[in-house]
């Protein structure tokens, strides 16, 4: 593989093994929100588990926005931003092993953490086993996506509501798919169309959203 | 050869020199905001050249420099390299160049030989742990290359980003105040290296407010004061 996204990926899962409290932070935030929904409705299994793919995927989805802001920012903040834009290698590549690091630090452990909290919700295991798939095939996107909003709200005052502007209307299509597989497996359909639309949405967020990225990272450091 | 001193005249380019010039500049023009930092900028750096960026603070220093990286885009104008013109993330132009700016470009929850080996490995020349060492070694602060920048001081953290300048094979070196916050062996060690790179056929661009005697074949001024 490419000696300088190896660098790339080796150097941001070096930094959050350093800084494991920003890691912790994600996770315990999915953790929490996911747990609070049985809490606070009560222990009626038929109706947690009807609320579920659509609660934990919104746990997901804004646990993994929560990271977001970091993605860039400390970069720009200290200079390596602009030594990453003057390498001698696409930025849209590196770009894409940054995305990959911060879906390893912050989506991976969603996607492992999901079936435990799913047992709260009273989903059956076949139920189970399809949110995790669908997980597995659809953070990608939400971290391919979620890092064109970083790139450009970088610098700008109180980004951190802007990205959620930007980026949370475009994680509807991810949203629906992943939360639509859960669901017809728990009905007893096949949940197969479903999760080939969510890794769909994973391709072309990975073909479009780099290249959209690395743009936006231009802009954003002139 | 002959050695000059920073703030001398410009020196006319010898004939030779102007035929065979590596980067040039044409006309260039930066408008931050609704401000003209500078407009007309020409000049022609040949192998073996040093360009002085002179000028206050805020007279558009930095944004030149960014501005011949490739890190800005000229309002109008162009730079070329290898007599042709340099177009927006052209990696063989920046294979060719190594960019120091304000920012050290520094994670600061690494240590310096890790930070020195991710730049170097960044800019595609391949590091390794002993070459890493021997470049902070050139620059004295291999007694902290296992220390966490984040503890270095503001002086030893320049010096780490520094070290890339021992470590690369690239032509053009563009400087933003290389000499800010070093002591004054360092800036001798500093000068020196970039005398070595410049009998050596390579280019620099730099920015400096100090008195450094650095040698080099041709040497140019370029005031930016309005």
């Amino acid at each position: 593989m490419n000696d300088a996204w190896m660098t790339v990926l080796r150097r941001d899962l070096l930094l959050a093994l350093r800084r494991r409290s920003d890691v912790a932070t994600t996770l315990f935030f999915f953790l929490i929100v996911s747990s609070l929904f049985p809490l606070g409705i009560g222990p009626e299994p038929a109706v947690l588990s009807s609320i579920a793919p659509g609660v934990l995927w919104v746990a997901a989805l804004l646990a993994g926005m929560l990271s977001l802001t970091r993605l860039f920012a400390t970069d720009f903040a200290d200079g390596s931003l602009e030594q990453m834009l003057l390498a001698p290698q696409p930025l849209a590549l590196l770009v894409t092993a940054k995305v990959l690091a911060h879906w390893i630090v912050c989506g991976l452990p969603v996607v492992l953490l999901a079936p435990v909290i799913g047992l709260q919700y009273a989903l059956p295991n076949d139920a189970l086993l399809v949110l995790v798939l669908a997980l597995l095939l659809g953070t990608p996107a939400l971290s391919l996506i979620g890092a064109i909003g970083a790139a450009l709200t970088l610098g700008v005052r109180g980004s951190g509501l802007l990205i959620a502007l930007l980026v949370l209307p475009l994680y509807i299509p991810v949203l629906i798919f992943g939360a639509g597989a859960v669901a017809a497996s728990q009905h007893g359909m096949s949940a197969q169309a479903h999760l080939s639309l969510l890794a769909a949405c994973s391709l072309l967020s990975l073909v479009l959203a780099p290249m959209a990225t690395a743009a936006a990272l231009r802009i954003s450091v002139e | 050869m002959m050695g000059t001193r920073v703030h001398s005249a410009m020196r006319p380019l010898s004939g030779i020199a102007l035929t065979s010039n590596m980067l040039s500049a044409q006309g260039l023009a930066c408008i931050r905001g609704d401000r003209v930092l500078f407009r007309n900028i020409d000049f022609a750096l040949a192998p073996g050249g040093l360009l002085y960026v002179l000028g206050e603070n805020g007279s558009g220093k930095s944004s030149l420099l960014r501005l011949i990286s490739g890190l800005l885009v000229p309002e109008t104008g162009s730079v070329s390299w290898c007599g042709e013109k340099v177009k927006r993330a052209s990696e063989s132009y920046q294979s060719d160049l190594l960019y120091i700016g304000h920012l050290n470009g520094l994670k600061d929850d690494l240590t310096a030989i890790e930070n020195l080996q991710i730049s170097g490995r960044l800019a595609g020349c391949h590091t390794d742990i002993p070459s890493a060492l021997a470049a902070l070694k050139a620059i004295g602060i291999e007694r902290c290359a296992d220390l966490p920048v984040r503890v270095l001081s503001q002086g030893q953290k320049r010096r780490v980003a520094l070290a890339r300048l021992w470590l690369t094979k690239s032509p053009l070196w563009i400087l933003d105040e290389p000499f800010a916050a070093l002591d004054t062996l360092s800036v001798e060690i500093l000068a020196s290296h970039l005398s070595h790179h410049l009998v050596n056929g390579g280019m620099a661009i730099i920015t400096t407010h100090q008195d450094v005697a650095i040698y080099a074949q041709s040497m140019q001024t370029l005031r930016l004061d309005s």
